[in-house]
């Protein structure tokens, strides 16, 4: 016979003041198998939790109800109180006579009646509860950081500086990112490269990190602490481990005109070559698009002039599977492209700022280059179309941010800052020249941003226009800017020699293919999904995946260390443990009743039930049955829904708990 | 093949060049056109700006007259026409309120079905394969800048034609034909429209700065497919050239003009020879 | 204005989706007339959004406006930009609230209408004389009363030139419309006066 406590919270007035939970208390205290009810101020404090703990002992009871908030808030807690008083866990259930009862009813006398019925819905299950045990799983002790960015740098390194070992995988021949293309940053203008290249050194360096360029991840199977990755390693036509990375053979490439995907295509590089002269691994890679001996069939002049026989034409790719128990995803971001083409039907280019289509119109990161000293310009300013200094620069912010037309609502966040930060070096370089910013607002909030906004303006004399600029044209070799200074309420038209665009941030490309082999949430921008945007802001909502950087959201270089360091905290939380402990509210399989159709198998959203056989001692085939993995299952109960033979059930859930209630009800 | 056809009050009045123009250039083309039975005035500016309602209602009533002749395609070739014609459009397909209201104004129910088409629209379904088979000449010695204005592509949820900011579908028909336009700024910048009478300067100064960027571009003359662009391009140049002290001597064509040319038809049955601006 | 049907300033305004503006000025960037404007359409927009009507209704530039829709067509926010000063300048001229200076506009608008209204399409010849007469022979300014007559023979010379305009049938109809439409007035909270 069950011996059930109730106990009803008052969550100070939040449920008092709408539910009479004194009447609720002595409603239910008759209910069958109910041996105490009592309501108190606050269930979830000391004084509160001991009540409990003291009823569970003094009535010897075999079930707990709590009448209080969403279990999403303390469930945990009340579930601990019991356990500590000696009763299963899982024989404490909560009514939400909160969220789903007092904050959104007025009539008390209402509300009071439904929190009762909410009260036996919950008593009529805990009868019905069995004690269960928390799983454990085994844990892989290693990790998967996919992206080399500034951000997966930093995970990466974290972890392995802990002890464990780390794959990192980089899609592009070298890590270092967005940032190794940065010129100086801000709001201190150290120089990108100087504090970036160190840690990439580390990283190449480091015995625990295995560092895979040139990379992508191609399948994820397993769950949590049990991950099996395979990742393609692209063929590189270069022994890595051969090479010295001498640089003879990208001097004496033939194949000089091919536009840099470091310099955004505003530099050549040759056919085999280092996107980079710090690049990490110091490695070439040969383009086959543009190697003469891929075209033609003739030249190998680098395979020639290689002492260490490096170049292997024959290369294949590779395919390489790893097993880790956690994966950090740091994919970063590209910037929005005002071309006619998108990549989303959502998205809409500038025709009005002329679909990309003037050279002098750049974006943010192709200004990057040319500030920069180890850009195609070698540092100097000056323009793509005709290589003269620009004497006039307009920069306009919120390019497809902000711009819900185009299909972008949301801000980016750090072109306020960027675009400071341009106006000053350009103005350090070009000392006669003049900038000009068309902005909406300025947001600048981090510690010492807005000052740096400020010296850009007030000591560096960029002319800051607030508004929008709505058509440019190309006259004559200048450009034409049409926009409005809104606060003196005038139209503005710049000729400018130079326009620099602050395009939207937008997640990398393929990073929502990505999120679909993690099981991870993405955005209608396809921005990773945290798990809470307060309290779990680096987890998803796939258990052992965690997100940093840009590819969860628009953010800058010191967010995304912080937000790697996050992540890379929460895996190593994961790893202080040999095993993991999982709530074992998971569907189970009547492994006597499965006529092994396997319609749930198919179902699975998880892929979380298997084929298997049973066998006798004799290892003879008894009966194909399905069988959840424990590990991977998330108690969704879709199983349960489909299961022709009702074989499948979910502990914690069961279809006769489930009865229970509706029949408490009717 | 027929087409219902709404000439609107420019092509039978001042802008009748344009009217014959059309007429036969489409003739020229197998297209037969069907005027509407008693048409009436679109309303244009004077009536968006001074009534919302009689906006509606006197597109609504020609919307009405094409459906009660069963008319699926209707052509306008004026683009204020075809502009106040789409929106009456629109308005009436997402309201069933308003198209009873409208109904009951119009004394003639309509339901907002007729698909309107501009000039443009007509010569793309009547393909520019067949346009190019039955040419009898080029138009190589045309270096037009093309001009759209405002009202052939905006406003661009309404008309849904070519691409509002930079739009090509009359290049693409006159480089089929051998004519080489010119790439410049101002096509779809406003000449001032309607504000011909009402405001003389304004339209004088948007038009100049049009035929400015036009010939700095290196056009030797332009195309239009709008008859208030031609009012203020061509017969207002005069004008133009005196009060900025210039010489645009640039002549302007509707878009049937040179198609007309290059399917042999004469510059009298064209209606050219009633342009104000006449060279070469 | 008793009997008359009234639409809402809410219902108004909210289909040019006023709300969403945020004041970035594109529209005011992009106008071809903005230089000439005592408000830039951004400032209407403002002033629409704070419900000074009054104020707005009373700005030469809804009068200067060429209604060519770029500022709608560039809004980010997907403000009917155009609609609005649509709006404005019904408000405008029902309320008589049109700055004298441009007077000469309105004249011109209201010349057009009442030609379509008498002929069901538009007679050139008769619109330009009424219109001429109205804005310019009270002030007997001659010059701009006959600045267009030597257009007169050029446009004979080119047969473009009507004495008689069209007419439709049914013109009994047409101002049968015109009333009806007439009848509906846009109703703008005045209870500001600035």
């Amino acid at each position: 016979m069950s011996r059930i406590g109730i106990f009803i919270c008052w969550c100070g007035e939040n449920i008092a003041r709408n539910v009479d939970v004194e009447r609720a208390a002595a409603e239910v205290a008759d209910l069958p198998g109910v041996v105490c009810s009592v309501a108190y101020k606050y269930m979830c404090s000391d004084p509160g939790q001991s009540l409990m703990r003291q009823k569970i002992v003094s009535e010897r009871l075999t079930g707990v109800v709590v009448a209080s908030c969403s279990p999403h808030m303390h469930l945990r807690t009340f579930r601990k109180a019991a356990a500590m008083a000696g009763l299963n866990p899982y024989l404490v259930e909560m009514a939400n006579i909160r969220e789903h009862c007092s904050w959104v009813h007025h009539d008390r006398q209402q509300a009071t009646t439904k929190a009762v019925e909410l009260i036996r819905m919950s008593v009529a299950k805990v009868r019905a509860n069995a004690a269960l045990q928390p799983i454990s799983i085994p844990i892989t002790r290693r990790a998967l950081v996919i992206g080399g960015g500034v951000a997966g740098i930093q995970a990466a390194l974290d972890i392995a500086d802990s002890g464990r070992e780390v794959v990192l995988v980089e899609r592009e021949p070298s890590i270092g990112g967005k940032m190794a293309g940065l010129s100086e940053t801000f709001p201190t203008l150290d120089c990108s490269q100087c504090i970036l290249t160190p840690r990439m050194v580390d990283v190449g360096q480091h015995p625990n990190i295995r560092l895979y360029t040139y990379s992508e991840v191609e399948g994820v199977e397993g769950y949590v602490g049990n991950f099996k990755v395979t990742v393609r390693k692209k063929a590189r036509y270069v022994d890595m481990d051969a090479c010295t990375g001498c640089g003879q053979c990208w001097n004496a490439c033939p194949s000089k005109k091919n536009l840099s995907e470091f310099d955004y295509q505003m530099g050549n590089r040759t056919a085999i070559y280092v996107p980079f002269p710090q690049a990490v691994p110091a490695r070439p890679v040969i383009d086959r698009d543009a190697c003469l001996h891929f075209l033609k069939g003739k030249c190998g002049i680098c395979a020639k002039k290689c002492a260490a026989n490096a170049v292997k034409f024959d290369d294949q790719d590779e395919v390489i599977t790893e097993e880790v128990g956690a994966i950090v995803v740091a994919t970063g971001f590209k910037l929005y492209s005002i071309d006619r083409d998108q990549a989303s039907s959502k998205l809409a280019g500038y025709g009005e700022y002329g679909y990309g289509q003037y050279p002098d119109v750049v974006d943010a990161l192709q200004f990057e280059r040319i500030v920069s000293a180890s850009g195609p310009t070698g540092g100097e300013i000056r323009r793509p179309s005709d290589g003269q200094q620009p004497k006039s620069v307009v920069f306009i912010s919120c390019v497809g941010s902000r711009d819900n037309a185009k299909g972008i609502s949301y801000c980016s966040k750090i072109c306020c800052m960027y675009t400071a930060k341009h106006t000053m070096l350009y103005k350090h370089k070009v000392h006669d020249g003049q900038a000009h910013v068309f902005y909406m607002d300025i947001r600048s909030g981090g510690k010492n941003y807005d000052e740096f906004v400020r010296r850009a303006i007030e000591q560096d004399g960029a002319h800051y226009h607030r508004g929008r600029v709505s058509k440019i044209t190309q006259e004559n070799g200048k450009l034409i800017v049409r926009g409005v200074d809104t606060l003196v309420g005038e139209p503005l038209t710049i000729e400018a020699d130079l326009v620099v665009l602050a395009s939207a941030m937008q997640p990398a490309g393929g990073a929502t293919e990505l999120a679909q082999k993690l099981n991870v949430g993405y955005d209608e921008f396809g921005f990773l999904s945290e798990s809470h945007p307060k309290l779990r802001p680096v987890e998803t909502n796939a258990a052992g995946v965690f997100v940093c950087g840009a590819c969860q959201g628009p953010k800058d270089i010191p967010e995304s260390v912080a937000q790697a360091s996050a992540a890379a905290g929460k895996v190593l939380v994961m790893f202080s443990n040999e095993q993991l402990s999982r709530e074992p509210e998971v569907a189970r399989i009547n492994e006597t009743n499965c006529a092994a159709c396997f319609a749930c198998v198919r179902a699975c959203p998880y892929n979380a039930i298997e084929r298997a056989e049973v066998r006798d001692r004799k290892g003879q085939l008894v009966k194909r049955t399905a069988r959840v993995n424990p590990g991977l299952c998330m108690g969704c109960g879709t199983c349960v829904a489909i299961c022709p033979s009702k074989s499948a059930d979910l502990e914690g859930f069961t279809e006769q708990q489930v009865y229970a209630m509706v029949e408490s009800l009717v | 093949m027929d087409i219902g056809y709404y000439p609107g009050c420019a092509l039978h009045g001042s802008s009748n060049d344009y009217g014959s123009s059309v007429r036969a250039c489409l003739n020229a083309l197998g297209a037969r056109l069907c005027e509407l039975d008693d048409w009436i005035c679109c309303g244009a500016t004077a009536a968006h700006s001074l009534n919302h309602m009689l906006a509606l209602a006197l597109p609504s009533r020609n919307l009405a007259i094409a459906e009660r002749q069963g008319y699926e395609e209707l052509l306008a070739p004026c683009p204020m026409c075809s502009m106040e014609l789409l929106k009456a459009r629109c308005a009436l397909t997402a309201s069933s309120d308003l198209r009873e209201k409208v109904s009951e104004i119009v004394e003639l129910e309509v339901q907002g079905k007729t698909r309107v088409l501009n000039l443009i629209q007509i010569l793309q379904k009547i393909g520019l394969d067949a346009i190019k088979q039955r040419a009898v000449r080029t138009l190589k010695e045309f270096r037009p800048a093309c001009y759209y204005g405002c009202l052939l592509t905006r406003p661009a949820d309404t008309v849904q034609f070519d691409d509002c900011e930079q739009p090509s579908s009359m290049e693409t028909i006159l480089c089929a034909l051998g004519a080489e336009p010119v790439q410049w700024n101002y096509k779809t910048e406003c000449c001032g429209a309607g504000m011909t009478m009402a405001d003389g300067p304004t339209t004088l100064e948007l038009s100049h700065k049009i035929l400015s960027n036009a010939v700095a571009h290196g056009a030797n003359c332009m195309v239009v497919a709008c008859p208030m662009c031609h009012v203020n391009l061509d017969m207002k140049q005069a004008d133009i050239d005196r009060e900025y002290d210039c010489r645009h001597d640039l002549a302007v064509y509707y878009l049937s003009d040179l198609v007309g040319l290059a399917l042999g038809l004469d510059e009298k049955s064209l209606g050219i020879d009633r342009h104000f601006v006449v060279k070469r | 204005m008793s009997g008359n049907s009234h639409a809402t300033e809410s219902d108004v305004f909210s289909e040019a989706n006023v709300a969403a503006c945020y004041q970035c000025g594109k529209c005011s960037a992009g106008c071809p007339m903005a230089e000439h404007m005592d408000l830039l359409p951004n400032q209407l927009v403002r002033l629409v959004q704070m419900g000074r009507f009054d104020r707005a209704m009373r700005a030469e530039a809804i009068w200067k406006c060429v209604s060519c829709v770029t500022c709608s067509t560039r809004c980010p926010k997907s403000v009917d930009c155009a609609a609005v000063l649509d709006l404005l300048r019904q408000a405008a001229f029902e309320q008589g609230k049109v700055p004298p200076s441009r007077r000469r506009t309105l004249l011109f608008q209201q010349a057009f209408l009442d030609n379509i209204r008498r002929n069901g399409r538009v007679c050139e010849l008769e619109l330009i004389g009424v219109f001429k007469t109205k804005a310019f022979a009270k002030d007997w300014d001659l010059l701009k009363l006959m600045e267009d007559a030597p257009l007169a023979p050029k446009l004979m010379r080119r047969r473009k030139f009507h004495f008689r305009g069209e007419r439709v049938k049914d013109r009994g109809l047409v101002k049968r419309i015109f009333d009806r439409c007439n009848s509906i007035k846009l109703d703008l909270a005045t209870s500001e006066n600035s």
